[in-house]
């Protein structure tokens, strides 16, 4: 185990600093003056200039400049925002929990149907139970999401009023942040009626983020229950004169599902893509909202910085599904 | 051109005409992969023939008819089909132009991405050694990435509009047909065949495209399609975020975003370009299910 962590640290290192290079070299890339964009003043005498750039290490040799960022990168340093003036990392510590709040959410809802679902499509397979799931798994996997967040605003928030249209919980309430995860807070407030209002401004952004992961799990676990089910063992547990349940529930689901908790792990990449555009459409301050807004104000400080730990967190999360599957599944270690 | 090809290909026609037919068996038993096909086939004759069959110039603002409903509406004008937009454009022709600039999208990722990716991967997985390395960390490094909050940034850098988002889509879909290519490349190298090829005296670049390469096609041309549906909503959605297609452009994601605001009041300007996105990403799926079953051998039942 200790060697396929090291296996798996060693492609990792290198990847992180080629992406350190990526957001390094991003705002020099960029059209423009990189010390007036990234210090947001658009009219600078020659000496403000000068200074500016001196201060921002802008005069120093461009190997030094990179070290220098990288530096203060694993220092915790990622910049500051032009816009509000502060650090990059607090911003983005204070808007994560919203992102993993929400993504979550969404994973597990993708979970507790897509699962079932699968498994049902290729018990019944044929049937017009397995029709009808796949073709609603195929119909929610070619979503464009950002569509299916409005109408789902149209229908639920706008005709029924049953969720509100956006944020994270009503004005009405306010208490201070815990924990960063709005369900957990509103609980510990104890206000009346806190918990009811952040669930519910939870229930469309979630359906929405889970839909494709949902989709995918779907159709990944009916094909993997599939072979699974023709398997020799499945036909003895069966001939042993096991219950279907017990067949399907114990003995092929397991196995089943080495592959599924796999894709469940690279959906998690793909809810921090989605959460960009779930986020836009309803208002949830999360971090894909804040680097869509970024992008807008031009904070290129912001998207630099951001870029950076959304990649980085992207990596320790797949490393961490790695060494997850790694100790499920010990055939894939060496 | 028929003439010359048919003579060439002379001698492998039969064995050809069989694959085609053999590959019609397989693809035309799953039924929804056929709906599919047909269905993609009327959205490029749609795109091709769009100023004949559009009843309007998709541009043209008709300002006495602003926000009409469609036709079976109350309201609605046998004119405008699908209604009209904030500006009073008709939507019937604004969508049927859309379905030029989705295909256009799809087209021009796929083929950059899967050339480049076919270029790139062919020679990681044929030499090996450090290029195989190199190339290998610089696709991690990109798959480090959300695709879509990587194409945003780059057309941030490039600056907004339709080709730059091709652009950025093309590269971040690249990763997949170098892994995909080099996976199959490494496979194939030491069967016999390449051997062969080999000591009869055949060169690098023949070894590489002519002889390995044909035999690796399978796996990519079920991620073309797949990236060919993917681009479409990624082009989309970066034109729903304002930074893809810029207005007046009939571009449906930019269609979207122009609309959001009329959400509540005009149910068609929201509904309807989204629709035609759905339904032209879902027969492409549905071809794309088609096309695995039918090339992946795995899965026949013979």
């Amino acid at each position: 185990m200790f060697r396929f962590l090291l296996g798996r640290l060693a492609v990792l290192i290198p990847t992180f600093i080629g992406v350190s290079i990526i957001a390094f070299s991003f705002i020099r890339l960029l059209p423009g003056d990189p010390v007036a964009l990234l210090s947001g003043e658009r009219v600078m005498s020659p000496e403000r200039h000068a200074e500016i750039s001196h201060q921002l290490g802008f005069d120093r040799p461009i190997v030094m400049q990179y070290l220098d960022y990288l530096w203060g990168v694993l220092q915790g340093d990622f910049g500051t925002s032009i816009v509000t003036k502060k650090p990059v990392i607090d911003q983005f510590m204070e808007l994560f929990p919203a992102t993993v709040e929400l993504s979550l959410c969404a994973i597990i809802f993708a979970v507790v149907v897509g699962i079932p679902a699968g498994v049902v499509a290729a018990v019944k397979r044929g049937s017009i139970f397995d029709q009808i799931i796949m073709g609603t798994a195929l119909i929610g996997f070619s979503m464009p999401i950002f569509w299916w967040g409005l109408l789902l605003i149209i229908v639920v928030s706008g005709i029924l009023q049953w969720t509100p249209v956006s944020g994270r919980i009503s004005l009405m309430f306010f208490f201070p942040s815990v924990t960063g995860f709005m369900l957990v807070d509103s609980l510990l407030s104890g206000q009346e009626g806190a918990f009811q209002s952040a669930f519910n401004h939870l229930i469309l952004p979630t359906i929405v983020l889970g839909t494709i992961p949902l989709a995918v799990i779907a159709r990944q676990t009916r094909s993997a229950m599939l072979e699974v089910l023709s398997e020799d063992y499945v036909r003895t547990a069966r001939a042993k004169g096991l219950s279907t349940f017990r067949v399907v529930g114990i003995h092929a689901l397991r196995n089943a599902m080495i592959p599924v908790v796999t894709t469940i792990g690279l959906q998690i990449g793909v809810m921090l893509a989605g959460a960009i555009l779930t986020e836009t459409i309803f208002s949830w301050p999360g971090i894909g909202k804040w680097m869509v807004d970024s992008v807008f104000r031009r904070d290129y400080a912001v998207i630099q910085g951001g870029l950076l730990i959304i990649a980085a967190v992207i990596m320790l999360v797949n490393l961490a599904v790695d060494l997850l599957y790694g100790l499920i599944n010990p055939r894939i270690r060496h | 051109m028929t003439e010359v090809t048919a003579t060439t290909a002379i001698s492998t026609d039969p064995t050809r005409r069989a694959r085609l037919a053999e590959f019609w068996y397989y693809f035309s038993e799953n039924r929804g992969a056929v709906i599919g096909l047909f269905f993609f086939l009327f959205l490029v004759l749609l795109a091709i023939f769009a100023p004949l069959v559009a009843p309007h110039n998709p541009t043209i603002q008709f300002r006495e008819a602003v926000l009409l409903p469609p036709v079976w509406q109350e309201g609605g004008r046998a004119t405008f089909l699908l209604g009209t937009d904030a500006v009073g454009r008709d939507m019937l022709s604004r969508l049927i132009y859309g379905t030029r600039f989705s295909l256009f999208v799809g087209v021009i990722v796929t083929v950059l991405s899967l050339t480049g990716g076919i270029l790139v991967g062919v020679i990681a997985g044929y030499f090996r050694g450090w290029i195989d390395t190199v190339i290998m960390r610089i696709m991690d490094i990109i798959l480090a990435f959300p695709s879509l909050l990587l194409a945003l940034v780059l057309v941030a850098v490039l600056g907004p509009g339709l080709t730059n988002a091709m652009i950025a889509i093309a590269l971040v879909f690249q990763p997949h047909f170098v892994r995909l290519t080099r996976a199959a490349v490494m496979t194939e190298k030491t069967r016999d065949y390449v051997v062969a090829a080999k000591v009869a005296g055949a060169g690098h670049a023949r070894l590489m495209f002519k002889t390995i390469l044909p035999n690796c096609m399978a796996p990519l041309i079920v991620q073309a399609t797949l990236s060919f549906s993917s681009a479409i909503l990624d082009a989309a959605a970066l034109g729903f975020l304002g930074m893809g297609a810029q207005p007046p452009t009939p571009e449906w994601g930019t269609m979207l975003a122009e609309a959001r605001e009329f959400i509540l009041r005009a149910w068609w300007v929201v509904t309807l370009p989204g629709l035609a996105i759905l339904v032209t990403v879902l027969a492409i799926n549905l071809m794309g299910d088609g096309l695995r079953d039918a090339l992946d051998p795995k899965l026949k039942r013979s």
